[in-house]
């Protein structure tokens, strides 16, 4: 069984929290030291991106984060011994790669090497499922699960597209626009229902989550977990801690109220 | 989708896919217009009543007579980037939105859109980058004086690149409303088709002007690429027939450095602004900073027509230094009387090149646009 499918197995009807973090920000130690953290502190599942210069779908926070790690001259081979020494020291939790596509093509073997390293899951951000098809394929041989994204207005034959090409889990959206905690999140039920009848991967949502008021609001639409990226990266560059943010909203997956609600679907 | 958006193995559309949708009402809404008479008599109005078409074709008199200009510099706006934003404000139209977004170098294309939001009537936003913004604070008055906004872009390096990056965050918001005019024949399909397509009216007029003018057609076509749409408007209807095609990128300061625009030349395959295509970039696929005298030539992407057109063979792609292109701008203003923008020098200087080598061969050159927002450029450079 693979980690995402053992870690929604395990919480049964609890959320699922995923955290994530850029590889490589500030530096690599502190990076090393970040992931550990959020682990300790509950994170379910650790999303962890590779930083590229040009990221056309995320907002000021992640961007900043992005060009922190590449001032600080962090190269994606650095990024994969981050993964491999998370993953040494924590044989379980599930850890998914958030990137570019020009990243993964610009490295032959990206795939590979990623799921050497001990990654999962590989999202690649500016891969619609239009265009998934090869990048799908390659994962599977080189041994990733393929995480694709659905939005609130991606038509159901796209959602059954989807559900025939990923795995681990499937990136919801909970709105239009770009990564970033300058707008919650409007998490859409109909999405969720319309993924579960396509029979797509279990759904988690993204975007906008930066309260535990946001993480039961978005459970409570039946979606299996939620991901928190900019409210703990943007802490983190203001010299906060993760721990406890990540503590707070992990506190909030099982709240009772969304498990009736998800319950009840 | 209806149409591949594949050009051999370049192309697609490498968006979120929150824009996917989006891509493809716009891909729907352009072939539905193609098929419209009353949208072709509509474009073809403004193209001849408020734009000024047909161009001249000019025959040089004291440069080699063998060169042949289009003279896209003489259309309203002063550059052929005209064409093609009235074809897709009118798509806008078409599609019920109310606001129009750009991104701009030096501003060019940003001063195009806003022409034609101020025509047409959206509310228009153009991204530039904060550097271009202080560098070019003439175009930034001039979209202002037409009613759009002007946002300085502060990511990455402040320029075209980040400008095209926080233009896509913006669309990924503001689709339902909003129509991303995009400024080349670059980015996800359906722009680079469309906007070819919108641009072939360059090639098709020169084509027949030259055919009228000598009862022949060149030898070859010389058009500068920085995304690549006057390159591409000029060469699609010379696909077919026997003529060279060369398009002619930034060389920069040298193309054995690396302050240079020259993708084709010197980039390698990958995925950048929704295409896949050539690009500059480092081995992990960090895309590298470009340099260029011309802000129109400084991209680190190209159109993916062009990428599949130099794989094929089918055209040619060449560089012409900072120098050269400056020696062309001085040339062609002192023997033939024409200040034509930097971007368009570089294809002059690969054209001098030619017609010396060739004398006896027929050039055809696209002059994409007029030298105006250059002169303070080049007054410093040529002091």
């Amino acid at each position: 069984m693979s980690r995402y499918a053992a870690m929604f197995d395990r919480l049964n009807r609890e959320g699922a929290f995923g955290a994530f973090l850029m590889l490589g920000d500030p530096d690599l130690a502190t990076s090393a030291r970040l992931l550990d953290e959020v682990v300790r502190a509950g994170a379910d599942m650790i999303e962890v991106g590779i930083p590229f210069s040009d990221p056309v779908a995320d907002g000021p926070v992640i961007q900043a984060a992005a060009q922190r790690a590449l001032a600080a001259g962090v190269r994606v081979a650095d990024c994969f011994d981050l993964i491999a020494a998370l993953r040494a020291r924590h044989s379980d939790v599930p850890i998914g790669i958030l990137t570019y596509a020009n990243i993964v093509v610009a490295r032959g073997g990206f795939m590979r090497d990623a799921a050497e390293a001990g990654a999962d899951s590989l999202l690649i951000a500016d891969v619609p499922a239009l265009e998934a098809e090869p990048y799908v394929r390659e994962m599977e041989q080189g041994g990733l699960e393929p995480v694709l994204i659905a939005a609130p207005n991606t038509p159901d034959a796209t959602l059954r597209r989807i559900a025939s090409l990923s795995k681990a889990y499937t990136y919801c959206v909970s709105r239009a626009g770009i990564t970033g905690t300058h707008a919650a999140g409007s998490f859409d039920r109909g999405l969720i229902d319309r993924l579960k009848a396509a029979g797509a991967p279990p759904p988690v949502f993204g975007f906008g989550i930066s309260t535990p008021d946001h993480v039961r609001a978005a459970l409570a639409t039946g979606a299996r977990g939620v991901i928190c990226g900019s409210a703990i990266v943007e802490r983190l560059s203001r010299g906060g801690a993760a721990g406890e943010l990540v503590g707070l909203l992990k506190s909030a997956t099982s709240n009772d109220k969304a498990r009736n609600d998800s319950g009840a679907q | 989708m209806r149409l591949s958006g594949r050009f051999g193995r370049f192309g697609g559309a490498y968006v979120p896919e929150i824009l996917v949708p989006a891509l493809e009402q716009l891909e729907a809404a352009f072939l539905d217009a193609q098929d419209d008479p009353a949208f072709a008599a509509e474009l073809n109005g403004l193209l001849a009543n408020y734009a000024g078409r047909p161009t001249p074709l000019t025959r040089c008199r004291n440069l080699p007579a063998n060169i042949y200009l289009k003279r896209e510099d003489l259309l309203h706006g002063g550059a052929h980037k005209t064409n093609q934003v009235l074809g897709q404000g009118l798509l806008a139209k078409r599609m019920g939105k109310t606001r129009l977004i750009a991104e701009t170098g030096a501003g060019q294309h940003g001063v195009a859109t806003a022409i034609v939001g101020s025509l047409l009537g959206f509310e228009t936003v153009i991204y530039m980058g904060a550097e271009d913004v202080e560098r070019q604070k003439l175009n930034v008055f001039r979209m202002e004086l037409m009613g759009a906004t002007v946002v300085p872009v502060e990511s990455g390096g402040r320029t075209l690149k980040d400008a095209i990056n926080e233009a896509l965050r913006d669309w990924s918001a503001s689709f339902e409303s909003t129509h991303y005019l995009l400024g080349t024949a670059a980015g996800p399909h359906p722009f680079p088709t469309m906007v070819r397509e919108f641009q072939r009216i360059i090639g098709r007029e020169a084509r027949a002007q030259i055919e009228e003018q000598l009862a022949r057609l060149p030898d070859a076509v010389v058009a500068c690429v920085g995304g690549g749409s006057n390159a591409i408007g000029l060469f699609a209807d010379f696909l077919e027939d026997d003529v060279r095609l060369i398009g002619v990128e930034a060389a920069g300061k040298g193309l054995d450095g690396e302050e240079h625009g020259a993708t084709l030349l010197r980039g390698t395959p990958g995925v950048l602004h929704g295409a896949e295509t050539y690009i500059l970039q480092d081995g992990d696929g960090q895309i590298a900073d470009t340099w260029s005298v011309s802000a129109g030539l400084d991209y680190p992407a190209v159109g993916p027509e062009h990428a599949h057109l130099k794989d094929s063979g089918r055209a040619h792609y060449v560089g012409a230094t900072d120098a050269e292109a400056l020696a062309a701008f001085k040339a062609l203003a002192e023997r033939e009387g024409i200040i034509c923008a930097f971007e368009s020098a570089h294809a002059l200087a690969h054209a001098l090149k030619l017609a010396e080598a060739e004398p006896d061969s027929i050039i055809l050159v696209g002059l994409s646009g007029r030298g105006d927002k250059d002169v303070a450029q080049a007054q410093a450079l040529l002091a």
